[in-house]
C-alpha cells in the first residue's frame, strides 16, 4: 500500500515582529504519511499547530522545512493553485461562497478545471445523492438558505468534486449542534469506507477522532507528540494523551 | 405652468442641453470607473500605496469644482473650452468614491471566504473575477451611484466653460435674474439625479447577497 500522502519534517517558521531571534515556530519536525482508504486524525488543543499543518499541505502556507509528497509528486515543484485542485479542502462554516448557488459551489473547482457543462451537472447531482441532499431540491439554493448540516455536506460534496486522492478536514463538523453533528459523523463514516481516499481529519474531539480515525496524530505545540491507531492511542501513557483520555471520559 | 410653456416653446433647445448633460455624466462616470475600478482592486494588492493614492484623491475632491474647471482651462490636451475639459473634471471628482469604495468593498470581504477560494485551488486572477469582484460588487456600485449623482450636479456647472448642459439655463438665468430660467435647467437636473440614482440602487440591490 503506498502513501498518498507523505510528510517528512515539516515545519513552520513564523517570521515578523514580537517572534524573536529567528522567529517563532509553529509546527516542528512534524512526520506521517497517509494511506489510500485510510483517515489520519490529527488531535490536539487550540494552537497546537493542526489547522497549520493541514494549510502547510496544501500550500496556503510555505513551509520553512521538510518535504511534502502527494500521489508521489514533490509538492514543492507543482504550482500552488495546482496542488490545490488535486486536493479536497472542507473547513468549519465559512467555506462556501455566498453568492453562489449550491450547485455553482460543488461545481467550482470542474469549472476552474474547464469542465463541460453537462459533465459538470451530472457530476454535481451524483455528488448531491452521496452526501445526502436531493438534487432537485437543493442545487439552485443558496448557502444562507442551508441549515449548518446541510452547509457541510455541501462542503464535503465541493471538495469530492474532481475525485481527489486526499482530503483535507479542518473541524469540518465544528460548529454543529451535537445531534446534527452524531448524524453526519455516522454518514461521514459510511463515505469513508466507500470512497477509499487518504484523509486528514483535523479536531479537537477525542470521540470524533475515535469514531472516524484509522490513525491518530496527537499534536503538542507545534509537535506531533504521538502518532498510532486508537487502541495504541489508548494505551499510551503520554500525558498529553492522558490528558486527552480523561477530559472525554 | 410658465415653465411647462416655457419647455414647450424651447423643446428642441430643452432636450438638446439634456442630452448634452447625460452625455457628460456618462462619459465621465465611465472613465472614472475604468480607472477607478482597477486602481482601488491594485490597492487592496499594495496597501502601502493605500495611503497615497486615497490622499490624492481626497485632496481634488476638495478643490471647488468653478475653480477646477478654471484651472483646467489653459492646460494643454486637457483643457480648453468645451465638453473635454467639463469631463476632465467630471472624472477627478467621479474618482474617489469609486476607488475608496472598490477598495472598502474588496478588503471588507471575510478573509476565511477568500481563503476558502484559494484552497480550493484558485489563481489571483479567478480569485478576484469569480469571489471578491461579486461579493464586493454591491459596495462598488454604491461608490458608482454616488459618483454618477454628484456628477449630474457638478455638471451643471461645466455650462460656465462652455461645455453646455443643463447648466446653460442657470447660468442663463443668474445673469439676466430670472428664476424661471433657473428653475428651467435646475429642475431637470434634480430630476435627473433622482432618476440616476434609483435605477442604480436598483442595480446595487440586485448585488446583495444574504
Amino acid at each position: 500500500m503506498t502513501a498518498v500522502l507523505d510528510v517528512r519534517g515539516l515545519g513552520y517558521v513564523l517570521q515578523g515582529r514580537g517572534t524573536g531571534e529567528g522567529g517563532r515556530a509553529l509546527v516542528e519536525d512534524v512526520s506521517f504519511s497517509v494511506a489510500a482508504g485510510e483517515t489520519l486524525v490529527l488531535l490536539g488543543r487550540s494552537g497546537s499547530g493542526k489547522t497549520t499543518t493541514l494549510k502547510l499541505i496544501n500550500r496556503l502556507l510555505e513551509p520553512s522545512d521538510g518535504e511534502i509528497s502527494i500521489a508521489g509528486r514533490q509538492a514543492r515543484s507543482v504550482e500552488p493553485y495546482r496542488l490545490r485542485r488535486g486536493i479536497g479542502y472542507v473547513i468549519q462554516d465559512v467555506g462556501l461562497l455566498p453568492h453562489m448557488t449550491v450547485e455553482q459551489n460543488v461545481g467550482l473547482v470542474p469549472r476552474l478545471e474547464c469542465w463541460a457543462t453537462d459533465r459538470i451537472r451530472a457530476r454535481v447531482r451524483e455528488l448531491l445523492a452521496l452526501v445526502g441532499l436531493a438534487p432537485d431540491q437543493f442545487a439552485e439554493r443558496r448557502p444562507h438558505e442551508l441549515s449548518g448540516g446541510q452547509r457541510q455536506r455541501v462542503g464535503v460534496a465541493r471538495a469530492l468534486a474532481v475525485d481527489p486522492p486526499l482530503l483535507l478536514l479542518d473541524e469540518p463538523f465544528g460548529a454543529l449542534d451535537p445531534i446534527t453533528r452524531a448524524e453526519l459523523q455516522r454518514e461521514f463514516k459510511g463515505l469513508e469506507g466507500r470512497l477509499g481516499k487518504a484523509m486528514v481529519f483535523v479536531t479537537h474531539d477525542v470521540r470524533e477522532g475515535f469514531l472516524l480515525g484509522t490513525r491518530i496524530g496527537l499534536m503538542q505545540a507545534g509537535r506531533l507528540v504521538f502518532l498510532g491507531t486508537v487502541e495504541e492511542f489508548r494505551r499510551s501513557t503520554h500525558p498529553e494523551v492522558r490528558a486527552f483520555l480523561e477530559a472525554a471520559a | 405652468m410658465s415653465l411647462v410653456r416655457f419647455y414647450l416653446s424651447n423643446s428642441r433647445e430643452v432636450l438638446g442641453l439634456l442630452g448634452q448633460h447625460v452625455l457628460l455624466v456618462l462619459v465621465s462616470t465611465a472613465i472614472a470607473v475604468a480607472i477607478g475600478v482597477p486602481v482601488g482592486i491594485l490597492l487592496t494588492r499594495r496597501p502601502s500605496w493605500r495611503r497615497p493614492v486615497l490622499g490624492l484623491a481626497n485632496v481634488f475632491q476638495t478643490i471647488p469644482s468653478l475653480a477646477l474647471f478654471g484651472f483646467l482651462i489653459p492646460l494643454p490636451f486637457l483643457g480648453g473650452i468645451g465638453a473635454r475639459t467639463a469631463i476632465v473634471a467630471l472624472v477627478v471628482y467621479a474618482l474617489l468614491p469609486i476607488v475608496r469604495n472598490t477598495y472598502t468593498g474588496i478588503v471588507g470581504i471575510d478573509p476565511a471566504i477568500r481563503e476558502a477560494g484559494r484552497g480550493m485551488g484558485m489563481t489571483d486572477g479567478e480569485l478576484l473575477r469569480l469571489v471578491e469582484l461579486p461579493l464586493a460588487a454591491a459596495v462598488i456600485l454604491a461608490g458608482i451611484r454616488v459618483a454618477t449623482v454628484v456628477g449630474v450636479g457638478t455638471a451643471t456647472i461645466a455650462a460656465a466653460i462652455g461645455a453646455g448642459g443643463l447648466g446653460v439655463y442657470i447660468f442663463r438665468g443668474v445673469a439676466v435674474v430670472d428664476d424661471r430660467l433657473i428653475l428651467a435647467g435646475a429642475l431637470p437636473a434634480a430630476l435627473l439625479a433622482l432618476a440616476a440614482d434609483g435605477l442604480l440602487g436598483l442595480v446595487e440591490r440586485r448585488f446583495a447577497w444574504r
